[in-house]
């Protein structure tokens, strides 16, 4: 036990210290992994300390809990794919979320009406942020795992509904903070607050959710830090305080990437306008020129530069390690191969790289927009796999679009374009593509992971 | 625990805002999802505040709430270590090291 504060203080100091190097090291990619490393290590000190609390008991309940959580929290994150990386973090996320709102409502119950009115102010601000990052997340989840439309939902409504919804809470909340000590108060407070989350979210589209996860994990942060204003512990204020603040900046971060304002994100309805510009889109006889494996073959064997252009259809389709093998043979063949990675492709940013790094593609093949696409136009084929939203030249030359402005890669300026899809449906993002339609555009429709193997028979056979 | 005062605790949490934003400021992009994974597996630090609450919990009402609220922070904490780590591996591999357990932290 330890019962002297200045040790208790002095031990989260240290915790307090290994988060914040753990954030100094994550930003970068040679420390990143001791970064997370040294995240757990404050982790465990921070445990350690208030486990060892004089006074703390119930020990069979903390075990229980604990427990479990571990195993739940070990078995999703193992067990879960590379591709599906992006929903388990909105999954740990929300959950976290949601323990820093009970912690909240626990608070409230316990001090019984003999509260301070920062401390009900922290306890609002906690119960409010934390269940609207819960319900947030699992929206998000639904969304990214496909369980939900990844269009944006809206209904009519919406905006009375959001009102109602973020009035009430701002009443019940201000009306706890002006002396109304009751928890059916807190309680109603919450259900409200899980409500916004779910309407915050559903009209958001499924390509944005990257975004919304960031601002949702800052949300979390700041809902930790305000239960530290309740406990008098400075390493849950702090803490919290560093995501809070750091998802904010990573929120605005990735928001750049996209070259989208983080208020465009949340509040544009991303696809509404689309459906009314969809539907006076006329056939204006131009179509779709579906090609064969073979055919393919010949155009890459005798080409001189192929940029690979992948996308999340790569990734479903675990076809990452057949690529690199097509790309090796190619090489052999002497024709120069590189992977062109857009900043969001994939599900989130950086989420390419992970892929193709764990199909051993050398480093030095991987290109960034930026640097690859004023080589386009040296580029005799662009072999487009599952990729979409990120080669639509909508978002360059048709201002109604909503992905109008995002930066794309430019494949649209090689030589000739082949795009292996699983069928017309539309990206992410609910839109349709142009680039399809091109004539110097051909078509492989079906499971990318096939066609790959198919192309490296056919290469080889040449 | 120790009650520092409002002012001070307030003092703490402007400092670290500023802290905040400015140690991950040069991140580049393809760091972006470790990075937001890693952050989330900090805010796991709510942990703390379950442990207090089940720890000094009486009735059972406040039994009952610390103890989900001590599952969802555990699978909060250990979820988001472990999705952080399997990613940052990705990275480490270069193409000439094919061993999973190469712990080479320099690039060659």
């Amino acid at each position: 036990m330890i019962s002297d504060p200045d040790v208790v203080g002095l031990l989260y100091l240290l915790a307090i210290i290994c988060f914040v190097l753990a954030l100094r090291f994550l930003s970068s990619p040679r420390t990143a992994r001791r970064g997370n490393w040294l995240g757990g290590l404050g982790m465990a000190v921070a445990i350690g300390t208030t486990l060892l609390l004089d006074g703390i008991s119930n020990w069979e309940l903390i075990l229980a809990g604990g427990a479990v959580g571990t195993i739940v929290g070990i078995i999703g994150a193992r067990r879960v794919k590379m591709t599906a990386m992006p929903q388990m973090v909105a999954l740990f996320n929300g959950v976290g979320g949601g323990a820093a709102a009970l912690v909240a409502l626990a608070e409230f119950h316990v001090a019984d009406g003999r509260l301070a009115s920062e401390e009900v102010v922290s306890i609002v601000l906690s119960a409010l942020i934390g269940s609207i990052s819960f319900a947030g997340s699992l929206i998000a989840f639904g969304k990214l795992q496909e369980l939900l439309s990844g269009r944006p939902i809206v209904f009519a409504g919406q905006n009375v509904a959001n009102g109602v919804v973020l009035l009430g809470s701002a009443a019940l909340g201000v009306a706890l903070v002006a002396g109304l000590e009751e928890q059916w108060a807190l309680v109603a407070l919450l259900a409200l607050a899980l409500a916004f989350g779910v309407l915050f979210v559903l009209p958001i589209g499924g390509a944005d959710m990257p975004v919304v996860i960031s601002l949702l994990n800052a949300f979390t942060g700041l809902a930790a830090s305000a239960t530290g204003f309740v406990l008098d512990s400075t390493v849950l204020i702090v803490s919290g305080m560093l995501v809070g603040a750091s998802g904010t900046m990573l929120t605005l971060l990735m928001a750049k990437a996209m070259n989208r304002s983080v208020a465009n994100v949340l509040f544009g309805a991303f696809g509404q306008v689309q459906q009314a510009v969809g539907s006076e889109r006329v056939d204006d006889g131009r179509t779709v020129r579906a090609t064969t494996a073979d055919d393919v073959a010949v155009q890459l064997s005798y080409a001189r530069r192929v940029v690979v252009v992948p996308g999340y259809g790569l990734a479903v389709a675990q076809a990452q390690h057949d690529v690199r093998q097509l790309a090796e043979l190619l090489e052999q063949k002497g024709v120069e191969v590189a992977y062109a990675i857009h900043p969001v492709a994939g599900r989130m940013p950086g989420h390419m790289n992970v892929l193709l790094a764990e199909a051993n593609v050398p480093y030095d093949q991987l290109k960034e927009m930026d640097e690859v696409n004023p080589e386009f136009a040296q580029t005799d084929v662009a072999l487009v796999i599952g990729a979409n939203d990120v080669v639509n030249p909508a978002a360059r030359n048709d201002p109604s679009s909503p992905i109008h402005g995002m930066p794309i890669l430019e494949v649209d300026k090689a030589t000739s374009v082949v795009v292996m899809k699983r069928s017309m449906a539309p990206g992410f993002a609910g839109i349709d593509n142009e680039l399809f339609l091109d004539p110097r555009t051909t078509m492989l429709f079906g499971n990318a992971k096939d066609f790959v193997v198919k192309l490296i028979g056919s290469v080889k056979a040449l | 625990m120790t009650d520092l005062g409002l002012v001070i605790e307030l003092t703490i949490l402007a400092l670290a805002i500023f802290l905040g934003f400015e140690v991950i400021a040069k991140v580049p992009t393809m760091l972006h999802t470790p990075l937001m994974s890693g952050t989330n597996f900090i805010h796991g630090i709510v942990v703390v505040g379950a442990i207090v609450v089940l720890g000094y919990a009486e009735d059972g009402f406040t039994k009952a709430v610390g103890l989900v609220a001590m599952v969802l922070a555990t699978a909060n904490v250990v979820g988001g270590f472990v999705v952080t780590d399997r990613m940052l591996e990705m990275f480490k591999r270069r193409p000439d090291e094919r061993r999973p357990d190469d712990r080479r932290d320099e690039p060659s």
